[in-house]
């Protein structure tokens, strides 16, 4: 297996620094069978096992020996490893964590990054997603980077993936227990807007102080009789702790809630990480005459017709001609591969666009 | 399972030469993907109370060690993490435990960041461990309890984050008194201390978020 | 025409490529090497493996050409590097009262012992651009003869052996010489407590003095610059004086502790900067002077002397002063004062937005078309329908 080969590598760097070069114990490999009741009844599962399945997702490449596995050090893997126990151990409070400079910039998505570069094992199938599409330029540079540090390998498939890295989105395709979504976060406070002083919102959260979001969320229908706030709306996770979702659009908030997948979310220039463990009560905060909803369309998907999706607004011309395709290429695709078709899919104009958001 | 001793590495971490007098036995073969494994059993029994993940024997560690909860320790304890040990700290596990991991080896329960209890029959105080403050609940001690074997057929009941409707745990080799003493942690929510049990080669978790009936 | 804000890796694979073109430059040109910038940009350098928080000369010359003199970019890539690397030992405090001088000033007194050391400094030229450096000039040779107290070099290694003046005697600390006589606010560690380290441990507030310098340290220069500029004129005054300034060559060591003794492992340049500012003493405390303090890699007086000043200026609270100033205000001095945070932060707007601005654009189209709606029926005309509303939007929907 050549991942473990190349791992043994890192092996030499290591053993120097902390590591005693011992006799091999992985002769006892762990075994590789999913033992798995329903999850209601209790389970036992075995490490190594759970991508067993995987068929179509690109074969594991080679990965780059000249960088450690995953780019961090193994300190650096276990202080984030650390905080996301204890994220997941207090759902919604946002754990500090010492952030590493990435090579990416912050704003990149750094906390994602160090996020799956603390999980990501060689049984793993990524996916990356930026506004909800894997062609974003961004996410093609995430994915690169991984593929290079791990020999990850990796999908555009929402189904096929154990790991989606995301930015602004959460797919449409329904998650699973098997998953693990890993968010970008700018800001992780939700009550930075109120309050910019962390020692205030420390203590805010601390207090369960939540009165200034509702404030705020108030206003807004005072004055524009409505909830002014479309992305990044805020949820009260597990009754306890207000939390920022990320930058999704509050059209994807309803697919935390009891969500069977692990959600992790890293903000690495603000240092923080923070988790909705699977099946986790996170409501979207609203009142009673003005229950939260989200985000409807008039138009469905031009490409595949989806009527139940995030949709993109498309610019056609310079006299206001527009189309809406789903934001959510994996999930397009799929649809116009099993035979749907949307009211501008035989344009010929738009086929560029149509190719793009195409399943390879 | 490995026996084989391995006498010191000549350029370990910055220990005593007298402490390296001992034959150390060995850490983890392949550290960097042995650990990226172990930490995902670990993340997923945590995110899922009542799951239980397979860690195998793959380390030797010295008595009272469990292969499971050495490769617990090994995987997320270093020089940041105090390490609590109770009369458990025999020369031999913490000369181990330094040396593979570097974590300080401290005797004030108050103190550790990860606390070993080697069997779970005979408690020690669980109140004394830290369960963190209001403003910064993530600094609690990581109890890791070592018991004889699991049970998804019947035990205490779980509910809360991470599991669906409700399951159920058993755990052999457990005191009885632990499961009051956790109800108490999860009374203070958000604060508390979080844990991890060790048979000889399964783990499973409960967070301070998870409420238990017995 | 339809323009997708889209790319794929081949985009990205290009725009690679025309970087690497630009940062090249002319093919006729001589390319630049890694050793020239070393020796000849040394003083980016020396900001590149300060602020990078990385002593390696070699590895910031390189992130400077590879950066194409962008510093702040160069500083980034030295950081990214960082992350890889392994934390093999902790060093022994560095003792500044053992350093080779090559620059050593003081604004506080005439004459100090050990005297005044003038250095490679710019503080006495005539900035008028030299025309001998354009190439022909003087064929590359530095001015005639190097001064006995100031080498004009800046790089330690080529210093001849046999130069006396370097082996001058480490000068004390002028500082000292005033904390002596208890002239000085008193800083001592807190007992038991280990030095704090950003790269461990995240911010927190309120944050240690400690922390607070090793932010600095790391922190943008221009930042640092226009805070300390601004004590100077009243946002939040501190009277400073530059008690000393010195730059040159000590020896770091470590103390493994299976040997028990220190090892030196290798000699680095350092600047450090001490201002002196009065102290009206306050209920506790009597009249005295408190000590601003800055330090940095290499050759960096601008930056050592303007952290020096924020320095002083985040000690308000404990000595009780009105936290008046955006320079006394830790929160806002220690979150925004690191570049490539910031550099990163604002430059990520450039990346797609597009969902967030649909879920915007959504509702400012419902807004508008509601509010037409209801004039539309306040009026009683019928005109003005939902349509109607939305078409008028699209025009201005920010």
């Amino acid at each position: 297996m050549s991942l473990l080969d190349d791992a043994l590598l890192d092996d030499a760097l290591l053993d120097d620094a902390m590591m005693p070069g011992a006799a091999a114990f992985l002769a006892e490999k762990p075994a590789a069978t999913v033992d798995r009741a329903a999850t209601d009844a209790g389970a036992r599962i075995s490490t190594a096992s759970q991508n067993a399945a995987q068929t179509t997702a690109q074969a594991a490449p080679e990965r780059d020996a000249q960088y450690n596995y995953a780019y961090l050090d193994e300190q650096t893997k276990r202080m984030i490893r650390r905080a996301v126990l204890k994220a997941v151990a207090v759902p919604g409070y946002q754990v500090p964590f010492a952030g590493r400079e990435m090579p990416m910039p912050y704003g990149w998505g750094t906390g994602g990054i160090q996020l799956s570069a603390s999980i990501l094992g060689p049984d793993d199938v990524f996916k990356v997603i930026d506004q909800g599409a894997d062609d974003t330029t961004n996410a093609v540079s995430i994915r690169k980077f991984f593929v290079r540090t791990t020999g990850v390998r990796t999908t555009e498939s929402t189904a096929e993936a154990s790991v989606i890295q995301t930015r602004h989105r959460i797919p449409e395709t329904p998650l699973t227990e098997d998953q693990i979504m890993v968010y970008q976060v700018p800001i992780p406070e939700p009550l930075r807007w109120m309050e910019p002083r962390e020692s205030e919102t420390r203590t805010m959260h601390a207090l369960e102080e939540y009165g200034v979001m509702h404030v705020r969320l108030y206003e807004d229908i005072a004055r524009h009789g409505r909830i002014a706030t479309n992305f990044m709306y805020p949820v009260l996770v597990n009754g306890r702790y207000v939390m920022s979702p990320s930058p999704i659009p509050k059209f994807d908030n309803p697919k935390l809630d009891r969500s069977p997948a692990l959600h992790l979310f890293g903000a690495g220039r603000e240092k923080r990480i923070y988790a909705v463990p699977p099946y986790t009560e996170v409501r979207s905060l609203d009142f009673e005459d003005h229950p939260f909803e989200v985000e409807k369309w008039d138009e469905c998907c031009g490409l595949c017709g989806a009527t139940d999706s995030y949709l993109d607004e498309v610019i056609l011309d310079d006299a206001g001609g527009r189309m809406f395709v789903c934001s959510d290429t994996d999930h397009c695709a799929a649809r116009r591969a099993a035979g749907h078709v949307g009211p501008m899919a035989a344009r010929r104009d738009l086929k560029e666009l149509a190719d793009r958001t195409a399943a390879e | 399972m490995s026996s084989a001793l391995v006498h010191n590495h000549p350029s370990g971490p910055g220990r005593s030469g007298q402490e390296f007098a001992h034959d150390i036995r060995p850490g983890m073969a392949n550290p960097v993907m042995d650990c990226q494994a172990v930490f995902r059993a670990l993340l997923l029994t945590m995110s899922r109370p009542g799951t239980i993940a397979t860690l195998g024997r793959r380390l030797a560690p010295p008595a009272p060690l469990t292969p499971a909860a050495a490769a617990v320790f090994l995987t997320l304890a270093d020089m940041d993490t105090p390490v609590w040990l109770g009369d458990a700290a025999t020369p031999e596990l913490c000369t181990y435990l330094r040396f593979h991991c570097g974590c300080p080896i401290v005797r004030e329960p108050g103190r550790a960041a990860f606390a070993l209890v080697a069997d779970g029959r005979r408690l020690p105080e669980l109140d004394g461990f830290a369960a963190g403050h209001q403003e910064y609940p993530e600094r609690s001690a990581t109890l890791v309890l070592q018991v004889t074997g699991f049970d998804t057929a019947s035990g205490v009941r779980l509910t809360g984050p991470g599991v669906n409707g409700e399951t159920v745990l058993g755990v052999d080799g457990l005191s009885p008194g632990f499961w009051p003493a956790f109800m108490d942690n999860h009374s203070r929510f958000p604060l508390g201390y979080d844990a991890i049990l060790c048979s000889e080669d399964e783990i499973a978790a409960l967070p301070r978020s998870v409420r238990v009936e017995v | 025409m339809y323009v997708a804000v889209k790319g794929g890796e081949r985009a990205i694979d290009n725009a690679h490529r025309l970087l690497d073109a630009e940062r090249r430059g002319a093919p006729d040109v001589p390319e630049i090497g890694v050793e020239q910038i070393a020796e000849q940009l040394s003083l980016a350098v020396d900001r590149v493996m300060t602020e990078g928080s990385l002593y390696d000369r070699d590895l910031a010359a390189l992130a400077v050409k590879q950066a194409r003199g962008d510093l702040v970019e160069a500083v980034f890539l030295l950081r990214a590097f960082r992350t890889t690397l392994p934390r093999l030992a902790v060093s022994t405090p560095i003792d500044t009262a053992s350093m080779r001088v090559r620059r050593r000033v003081s604004a506080t007194f005439k004459d100090i012992p050990g005297g005044q050391v003038l250095g490679p400094t710019f503080d006495y030229t005539h900035r008028l651009l030299d025309f001998t450096l354009t190439g022909a000039g003087r064929d590359g040779h530095p001015l005639d003869g190097p001064p006995a107290t100031a080498p004009a070099t800046n790089a330690p290694h080529v210093r001849d052996e046999n130069d006396d003046a370097d082996e001058a005697a480490a000068p004390p600390r002028v500082m000292d010489i005033l904390a002596r006589q208890g002239l000085v606010f008193e800083e001592r560690p807190e007992d038991g407590r280990a030095v704090g380290d950003l790269t461990r441990d995240p911010l927190g507030f309120p944050a240690a003095r400690d922390v607070r310098l090793q932010n600095l340290a790391r922190g943008d220069e221009g930042f640092l610059l226009a805070l300390g500029y601004s004590t100077q004129r009243g946002f939040g005054d501190n009277h400073p004086f530059a008690g000393e300034i010195r730059m040159g060559e000590l020896a770091v060591a470590i103390a493994p502790e299976e040997l028990g003794f220190e090892v030196e492992i290798g000699d680095v340049t350092v600047t450090e900067c001490e201002m002196v500012n009065a102290f009206k003493g306050s209920k506790t405390e009597p009249p005295r002077f408190t000590r601003g303090y800055g330090l940095t890699f290499g050759f960096c007086e601008r930056k050592a002397m303007a952290m020096a000043l924020v320095d002083r200026a985040l000690m308000a609270r404990e000595l009780g002063e009105e936290l008046d100033a955006p320079s006394r205000d830790e929160e806002f001095v220690l979150y925004h004062s690191d570049n490539v945070e910031a550099s990163g932060f604002v430059q990520h707007l450039k990346l797609p937005h597009y969902v967030d601005f649909q879920a915007d654009l959504v509702m400012v189209r419902a807004m508008r078309a509601e509010i037409a709606r209801r004039e539309a029926a306040g009026k009683d005309s019928g005109t003005a329908d939902a349509a109607d509303a939305d078409t008028f939007n699209d025009g201005d929907a920010r």
